[in-house]
């Protein structure tokens, strides 16, 4: 068996957390793994830390302290301004190496999946990704991941007992944010990084940022199916209606009826709506994923015998064609009765 | 200037709408469920052969499996690509993505002297995206991923990539060689070339390697060389809904649907 670069007996009883930086603050699911920590440490009687890399941002570890975090290792290296998976694994490597955390939580975003997949490997260590709970088992040590097996309703428990650090990776959406506590402190552990401009092996040439969806934040989702045959215009009218965001299963998204991150679901997002309205969706499981927690759930779809019903609280049996338009016409109906 | 070594890592899945999960064992059931490439593959071989439209190119093809991998992946010689490996052997099974990036890792290394490798986004059935960064590390290479565009500057030895970013995209720039990996659908794969239909299906020699023509170090390769381990399989558990249905004309219906949206709502 390969042996990780340090046995879980070295390891201390930390779960690291890395803090990814957007805009002045942390990318949403930094924030939701720092809750989720907060919980898991509490129990379990560890540390949480929060892992902290760019240049110029200590003012950021406050936040952290807010959010839950005891600790934060702070990288502070001009040459990690920008994000640069080479650079970030390579300052990385020296903090786990001194930190020798036990759990290392990351969230899966385009940047935390590279910078997990990198890490794995040079750590020797096994990685759990887009995982969909994670519980610690305390007398053991063991961080036990939860995932969704593809295709079908079965969730696999994985562990990697025998390396460290245990490494997970979370979707935006899974766990709850909580509110962050401003009278919360914590210590603030700098590290010396060693970097040069050889370790870094990317530039980016350029960017461009859009408003962007979140659709893990919508309280109204709207989603639709093939049944909809590409009416996502009708959709967007709902939407605006209800104050809701449009959502899609993987067909129409394949098909260029609607942008890939609107895409609900096991490869897409997951979301916790209030409500969660689903035009033409059949309900195949990896839909069903990202939708499971909304507080209530509506379907419509014209086959009586579609899955989609069984996860529904309110079933309707009908072309969706017809109900789209009537619906809109009935809110925008007493809308005008409203403000008459 | 010499022409572009490429490698293109490609698998086959069980069609997903197929597969079914016994709920009493909670085993998949595999019995008449039919293969396909992986799809986010077929995007990174499209994304190579266009490369290679553009310029001077070799395209291999780079697997792990079963032998039965064999027969399917040869749809991707007939798309455009030359060469095609497929490492088997029931040594390598078992592997999680710690494993299988090391071996795939090997098989490029004896395959050698590479440009670039392409890689799909994840696959179907573990949907991990874990392999290509996994890749890059095992090879020291710089990696991009969720790349939907790709330009090459021989001269310079240069891949300019466009990914996809939360709300939006950027342009990043590596030195070759790299490995990239391919947002789904991010293109449209290309039909099979009839004229090279008989050559990729009957007469292409597919280089078939097992455990002992690759330099691997058993404590890596397969189960063994897998730190994961499924501890426990359960039935997710379905929350359970009202069920309540609807009925009555659409203008009913949608009357019943607005009053429980407000009460939701406020």
């Amino acid at each position: 068996m390969v042996a990780s670069l340090y046995a879980p007996s070295e390891a201390n009883k930390a779960l690291w957390v890395f803090l990814e930086t957007e805009g002045d603050g942390f990318a949403s699911v930094s924030v939701e793994l720092l809750s989720k920590g907060r919980d898991l440490a509490d129990r379990a009687g560890w540390t949480l830390c929060g892992l902290l890399l760019g240049s110029d941002i200590s003012d950021r570890a406050n936040q952290a302290y807010q959010y839950g975090a005891d600790k934060v290792w702070l990288l502070d290296h001009p040459l990690l301004a920008q994000f640069d998976v080479c650079g970030y694994s390579h300052a990385t490597m020296q903090a786990i190496k001194e930190g020798k955390p036990s759990v290392f939580l990351l969230g899966a975003t385009a940047n935390g999946r590279d910078l997990a997949g990198r890490l794995a490997v040079r750590l020797r260590t096994g990685l759990n990704a887009d995982c969909t709970d994670l519980i610690l088992d305390e007398d053991r040590g063991v961080l036990i991941s939860e995932v969704t097996g593809f295709g079908g309703g079965v969730i696999a428990l994985l562990e990697s007992a025998e390396h460290c650090p245990q490494m997970s990776t979370v979707r935006p959406g899974v766990f709850v944010a909580t509110k962050p506590d401003p009278s919360r402190q914590g210590d603030l552990v700098e590290m010396k990084v060693k970097l040069k401009k050889a370790d870094i092996r990317s530039s980016i040439v350029e960017r461009h940022v859009g408003e962007g969806v979140d659709l893990t934040q919508a309280p109204v989702l709207i989603c639709g199916g093939r049944g909809i045959d590409g009416d996502f215009e009708s959709l967007r009218e709902l939407a605006a209606l209800v104050d809701g965001e449009v959502g899609a299963t993987r067909p129409p998204v394949d098909e260029g009826h609607i942008e890939r991150e609107r895409q609900v679901g096991q490869t897409g997002v997951v979301c916790r709506p209030k409500v969660a309205l689903n035009f033409g969706i059949s309900g195949a499981f990896h839909f069903i994923v990202g939708i499971q927690d909304a507080e209530t759930i509506i379907a419509i779809n014209s086959d009586p015998e579609a899955p989609i019903f069984n996860h529904a609280d309110y079933c309707v049996v009908e072309n969706t064609h017809k109900i789209l338009p009537a619906l809109i016409a009935m809110l925008k109906r007493e809308r005008e009765s409203v403000h008459a | 200037m010499r022409d572009l070594e490429i490698i293109v890592c490609m698998k086959v899945v069980p069609k997903s709408e197929e597969i079914r999960v016994d709920t009493a064992t909670l085993l998949l059931e595999r019995t008449d469920v039919r293969s396909e490439i992986n799809p986010p593959d077929m995007n990174a071989l499209e994304m190579a052969l266009a490369l290679k439209d553009d310029q001077p190119a070799r395209i291999s093809i780079l697997s792990m499996g079963p032998l039965f991998f064999e027969p399917i992946l040869r749809v991707g010689l007939a798309m455009g690509a030359e060469r095609f490996f497929l490492m088997s052997d029931r040594k390598f099974a078992g592997a999680d993505t710690l494993a299988t990036t090391y071996t795939l890792a090997k098989g490029i290394e004896k395959i050698g002297d590479i440009d670039l490798v392409f890689c799909g986004e994840e696959s179907a059935d573990g949907a991990t995206g874990q392999v290509p960064p996994g890749l890059a590390e095992w090879l020291d290479l710089p990696q991009v991923t969720l790349a939907t565009e790709l330009s090459v500057d021989r001269k310079k030895r240069i891949a300019r990539v466009r990914r996809e970013i939360k709300g939006g995209y950027e342009v990043q720039e590596v030195d070759l060689p790299a490995v990239i990996s391919v947002k789904t659908a991010s293109n449209e794969p290309r039909f099979i070339d009839y004229h090279r239909k008989p050559w990729a299906f009957e007469e292409a020699e597919v280089v078939i390697w097992g455990h002992d023509d690759v330099d691997v170090d058993d404590e890596y390769i397969g189960l063994t060389g897998s730190p994961t381990v499924v501890s426990g399989l359960r039935e997710a558990e379905v929350r359970e809904r009202r069920k309540e249905f609807l009925r009555g004309s659409p203008e009913e219906v949608a009357r019943e649907l607005a009053k429980r949206l407000q009460r939701i709502l406020t």
